[in-house]
């Protein structure tokens, strides 16, 4: 094209740009002509609406693993609260009148040592019962003024329920003022706990799952109207439905993947990050008492591996939910 | 090949669009469908295509009732016919290349067993220079010989050219005539929609089927 004199700028300006840009898609033309094993992409690849699913199925997958990897977590703190909790017995000897309570403790310890099963058994000192009260009572209290029960720990080793039966017997028979705590009751309201708090993650993952899958179909359909022409051509050069659908799969996956590896990407190192604080806190004490409420934020191989498990799902879905909306259209449509 | 018995087509509750349609397109000819803007002749090749369904009547397509065809073999009967529609209808966001080679690429054919042919398709219709642009910076002569190309490529038993001369200058058309009076020595059925006389008069022992007021009135 001849650019005439005295033509504006603007204009030279524009034409030189269709230029280039003219330019850049024929390098880009050649450049696939030439590439090897590159695919044809029926169904363009970056659109905004496309940008945007990407950012949706980004999120929806952070939710989905940071939900799943928290369930996780949950899962095994209570199994350590269970599993800590079930390998301790605490007995406590209440103060009555007349008897030693702390006397009664040591006879205990003295009777629970040949029992089979029993790794230890320990009377609390007075200053450790106090250390225990000391965030209700403060420091420095005299703990002889105040009806405090003594304490004996009894550390089990795969007690069997005959041993304990014959340990709360001989509890009972020295002191009757004794009362045999097993940790049983606050096992089971922990593990009930634990068990709602991961049926509530797996319906919150449930209800990410369903509004990524509507975010998709709706998704979908829009691309189909935005790609009715492709979609017509195809099917005039002899594309089948199985064929059309298989494209907007392809391109839809393509989009999921993205978007998973981004949100579990995302997810992952949220949890490295609050692993790496919490081992930080637990340097001190209120940091431990974290740490001994919910345990470690380390989510560890299987909990990683779990992440990546939960992305790939949902690039799948994204996938196979636009395939299925895509078919029911063109059988639809006819 | 093809064949109408008595098609009527009408959309809606409206009038007969096209009425009583009887004609039958035999193997390896040629025809022009002629008539005014608006008198059917795209309408008259969407019924052959299948991508409209007639209101009454029958239409036979290589010898099958089009109203009894199931889905997945009108995909099998469209990979046998070609068609250049008006307005091209090339994709954008592909080269000029990678739309001719559509046909072969739905069709699940390896790129390296048709690109040879792609390119050799591209060169006979002028498009060797242009084999890598993509359709917004063709001209309206180029688009549409990719447009014919892309017919072609499959070697289709019938060719549907809609209007295949009207966005190009007099040589061009005589040309692309030359192209397709080509293809039916090769033995393919040729329907070229036109409503240029001096097309037609330049291929004066084609048949003409002439559309006027919904009817259709064939002239061996």
């Amino acid at each position: 094209m001849i650019r005439r004199a005295g033509s504006s700028w603007a204009k030279g300006g524009s034409t030189f740009m269709i230029r280039i840009a003219g330019l850049i898609d024929w390098i880009k033309g050649l450049s696939r002509i030439f590439s090897v094993g590159e695919r044809l992409t029926l169904i363009p690849a970056d659109s905004t609406a496309g940008r945007a699913l990407v950012t949706v199925i980004a999120i929806m997958t952070f939710l989905a693993t940071l939900t799943g990897g928290s369930a996780i977590l949950v899962r095994e703190a209570s199994r350590d609260w269970s599993a800590t909790a079930a390998r301790e017995m605490t007995i406590q000897i209440k103060p009555v009148s007349g008897r030693n309570a702390e006397g009664d403790g040591k006879k205990i310890v003295q009777a629970l040592q040949d029992l089979p099963g029993i790794e230890d058994a320990r009377l609390f000192t007075r200053e450790e019962s106090a250390r225990l009260l000391e965030p209700w009572l403060g420091s420095g209290v005299d703990l002889g003024e105040l009806p405090v029960p003594t304490l004996v720990v009894v550390k089990l080793g795969g007690a069997s329920p005959a041993t304990l039966a014959t340990l709360k017997d001989r509890v009972r028979r020295i002191s009757p003022a004794a009362v045999v705590d097993d940790h049983r009751g606050w096992v089971q309201r922990l593990e009930r706990m634990a068990g709602a708090l991961v049926i509530v993650a797996l319906m919150v993952l449930g209800l990410v799952l369903t509004a990524m899958g509507l975010a998709i179909a709706f998704a979908t359909r829009g691309a189909m109207a935005g790609s009715r022409e492709i979609v017509l051509v195809l099917h005039f050069v002899g594309a089948s439905d199985h064929f059309i659908a298989r494209e907007f799969q392809r391109h839809f996956l393509r989009l999921g993947l993205r978007g998973a590896a981004f949100g579990g990407l995302a997810a992952i190192i949220i949890f490295l990050l609050s692993g790496w604080l919490t081992s930080r806190w637990s340097a001190d004490p209120a940091g431990e008492q974290i740490e001994a409420l919910f345990g470690q934020f380390n989510l560890g191989g299987g909990g990683y591996l779990t992440i990546g498990f939960i992305s790939a799902m949902m690039a799948l879905l994204t996938g196979l939910i636009s395939r299925k909306v895509v078919y029911r259209q063109l059988r639809r449509v006819g | 090949m093809v064949r109408f018995e008595n098609v009527g087509l009408r959309y809606g509750s409206g009038e007969e669009v096209l009425t009583d349609l009887s004609f039958a397109i035999t193997r390896n000819s040629f025809q022009f469908l002629t008539g005014p803007s608006g008198a059917g002749k795209t309408t008259l090749m969407r019924l052959i295509l299948m991508s409209l369904k007639p209101t009454r009547g029958l239409i036979t397509l290589f010898d099958r009732d089009t109203s009894t065809i199931a889905k997945d073999e009108i995909t099998a009967i469209r990979r046998r016919i070609g068609v250049v529609f008006q307005d091209f209808r090339l994709l954008d966001h592909l080269t000029t290349y990678e739309n001719v080679a559509l046909p072969l690429f739905v069709q699940g054919r390896e790129e390296r067993s048709y690109r040879a042919e792609v390119t050799e398709l591209l060169k006979w219709v002028g498009l060797g220079e242009k084999i890598s642009a993509f359709p917004p910076i063709l001209s309206g002569g180029e688009k549409q010989r990719a447009a014919i190309a892309r017919a072609l490529i499959v070697r289709p038993e019938l060719l549907l050219a809609d209007e295949p001369t009207g966005n190009v200058d007099p040589s061009l058309a005589k040309r692309l005539l030359r192209l397709f009076v080509e293809l039916h020595k090769s033995g393919t059925s040729i329907v070229i929609a036109t409503h240029d006389l001096g097309l037609m008069d330049q291929f004066d022992s084609a048949r003409r089927l002439v559309l006027g007021e919904g009817r259709l009135h064939v002239y061996d």
